[in-house]
């Protein structure tokens, strides 16, 4: 890492923000840094602040430029930075693991095989890595509820796709950058489709409207297509025969 | 009181401003398209601008009023009528129980909205009644839905001269957090090209078509996935321009050349299909400039609403009307 230079790094995104980015690649300090700077400055900002969030490794602040200019928010944010050391922040509290029954490959992934090439491997090779990789929710966006998911390791660090996938279902389970995105709904992607499971990220019906909370961490054990198919027809709560404990410690 | 949609468009849905709050979990703020013909209609119908309104893309529908009813169009002109007599784009009217009012398809732009009193009353999710359809959030409205008002009468009657945002032009934009990623010959390109508003268009984003080769950043394809916010111009790997727009994704790893103003919006939602458009870079102090006149004109607009006369020409059954003595004139108008 070099983003003792460089980083900790404030910039105008659009005309009603502030992102401050931990670094220029995804690495485990700059997503715990941009986790716990957020939730920090979430309980002493300036009036004006409008929403919050994360992405891998920055925090972002929308706020009205009209009634809170640029340089009053970047010096408040300025002088949270300035009070320690993000990138050794602890994890946030109150994680979870979760266990997600996956088919890999099929048509009902069918970009597997291509995923793995890229990689170096043979499909059988790629999936008894995928299915014992352990991941942690590195920021939840694109869609609701929607995790990105690392990191994978070094082999799995593929390009992704310069023409779209038209569409993926919700559920799917895609691949670029050593990371995996499960998708909450159906979707264009340019990430490829190596995996699928039946659950749903986001329940707009349901109390708790979003499954994952960043931090959360997963692992995509596979089953058989017979297997996943009974998962799927007996699914009442979109958890797709996932289990879920608390991490402690 | 409420409006039966009789028959309707495929792409109309209720929108308000939006659902702020939810980006942390990767919910977009949605909201209308043209936030500038939001708050005209609730100017027209004196009541505020957080209302939600029917979101007509392309075309509206039929709907038939359960009892008296204040409403308003506004954006895209669209072609209207109560009853078979034509009613203003840009105004408010009276709907009396049982009236029919039928909107066709979008005369120049593309979004229109219809404004009913108080609002329309729908049960609000995450607290906003907007749908994001990408989100699966609210739905389309379907032929046989109801519209239901919320509290308030509104007025009716009146009329607002609106912008001319509806055949493309010039967005105005600023340079954001991936720009550098593109050389500056690029960013010259950017703006001396003539777009095509391309026909791959929703509410998510809309594909913009040129002459020539494609705009392109170093290492495209393998940036970490940023925060993206409604506006933002993101070059997916085809080199195409899309313009993100309010059911956007919350974050994405295509990288974003610039970000459309937001008062600039309204202008590019509106273009329809090969419309020609460019991109003009404004620095952040001018933009904040320039926003901050447009938010000025949104709180003035109460104030340019102005009694709507009727012509003669699209009263009905004109000779029902007792006119000055009972006498009609055809030629003594207008003098």
């Amino acid at each position: 890492m070099t983003h003792a230079d460089a980083f900790p790094l404030i910039r105008p995104l659009g005309l009603d923000g502030l992102l401050v980015s931990f670094s220029d690649t995804m690495s485990e300090p700059a997503n715990r840094a941009a986790l716990a700077f957020r939730e920090a400055a979430r309980l002493d900002l300036p009036d004006g602040v409008i929403e919050t969030s994360t992405s891998l490794a920055s925090a972002y602040f929308r706020f009205d430029p009209l009634t809170l200019p640029h340089s009053e928010l970047r010096a408040a944010l300025e002088h949270l930075l300035d009070t320690r050391d993000w990138y050794t922040a602890p994890l946030p509290e109150g994680r979870r693991l979760w266990r997600v029954p996956t088919v890999y490959g099929t048509e009902r992934a069918p970009q597997l095989d291509e995923a793995a090439a890229l990689a170096g491997l043979s499909p059988e090779e790629a999936v008894q890595r995928l299915r014992a990789s352990r991941v942690r929710v590195l920021t939840i966006g694109f869609a609701p509820g929607q995790p990105y998911l690392g990191s994978l390791g070094p082999e799995f660090d593929i390009p992704r796709q310069q023409d779209l996938t038209p569409t993926v279902p919700a559920g799917a389970l895609v691949l670029a950058i050593s990371q995996f995105v499960l998708f909450s709904g159906a979707a264009p992607t340019g990430w490829r489709h190596v995996g699928q499971t039946a659950f749903r990220c986001f329940r707009p019906d349901q109390e708790r409207s979003f499954a994952l909370a960043p931090g959360d961490e997963m692992i995509f054990p596979s089953v058989s297509p017979e297997e996943f198919s009974e998962i799927e027809a007996r699914d009442r709560d979109g958890n797709g025969g996932a289990t879920v404990e608390e991490i402690t410690a | 009181m409420s409006l039966i949609a009789h028959s309707i468009g495929p792409a109309c849905t209720i929108q308000d401003q939006g659902r702020p709050g939810y980006l942390d979990q990767g919910l977009s703020r949605s909201g209308a398209a043209d936030l500038l013909a939001l708050h005209e209609g609730a100017a027209l119908l004196g009541q505020r601008p957080d209302c939600a309104a029917l979101e007509m893309a392309g075309f509206g529908g039929t709907f038939e009023a359960t009892q008296e009813v204040n409403i308003a169009l506004t954006g895209a002109p669209m072609q209207a009528s109560i009853d078979g007599a034509q009613a203003a784009w840009n105004a408010s009217h009276v709907l009396t129980g049982g009236q029919v009012l039928t909107v066709g398809a979008a005369r120049q732009g593309v979004y229109g909205y219809l404004h009913l009193a108080g609002g329309i009353g729908t049960k609000p999710m995450l607290g906003s009644r907007s749908a994001h359809l990408t989100a699966k959030v609210g739905k389309t409205v379907a032929a046989g839905d109801l519209l239901p008002t919320g509290a308030g009468h509104g007025q009716a009657g009146f009329k607002i001269g609106s912008p001319d945002r509806f055949t493309g032009g010039t967005l105005r934009v600023i340079a954001s957090v991936q720009t550098s990623l593109f050389s500056a010959a690029t960013l010259d390109r950017l703006e001396s090209t003539a777009f095509r508003r391309g026909a791959r268009a929703n509410r998510m984003g809309m594909q913009l078509d040129m002459e020539g080769q494609g705009f392109a950043a170093e290492g495209q394809l393998n940036i970490l996935s940023e925060v993206i916010t409604p506006g933002d111009i993101q070059m997916t790997g085809s080199g195409n321009p899309f313009i993100l727009l309010p059911e956007c994704q919350t974050t994405g790893g295509y990288p974003r050349i610039a970000t459309v103003i937001p008062c600039d919006l309204p202008r590019a939602v509106q273009a329809p299909a090969g419309a020609s458009l460019r991109f003009q870079f404004v620095s952040l102090e001018d933009a904040l400039a320039l926003q901050a006149a447009f938010e000025a004109e949104l709180a003035r607009l109460p104030g340019r609403v102005e009694p709507l006369v009727r012509d003669p020409h699209d009263i009905a059954d004109l000779l029902s009307y007792q006119l000055v003595s009972g006498v009609i004139s055809a030629t003594d108008q207008g003098d």
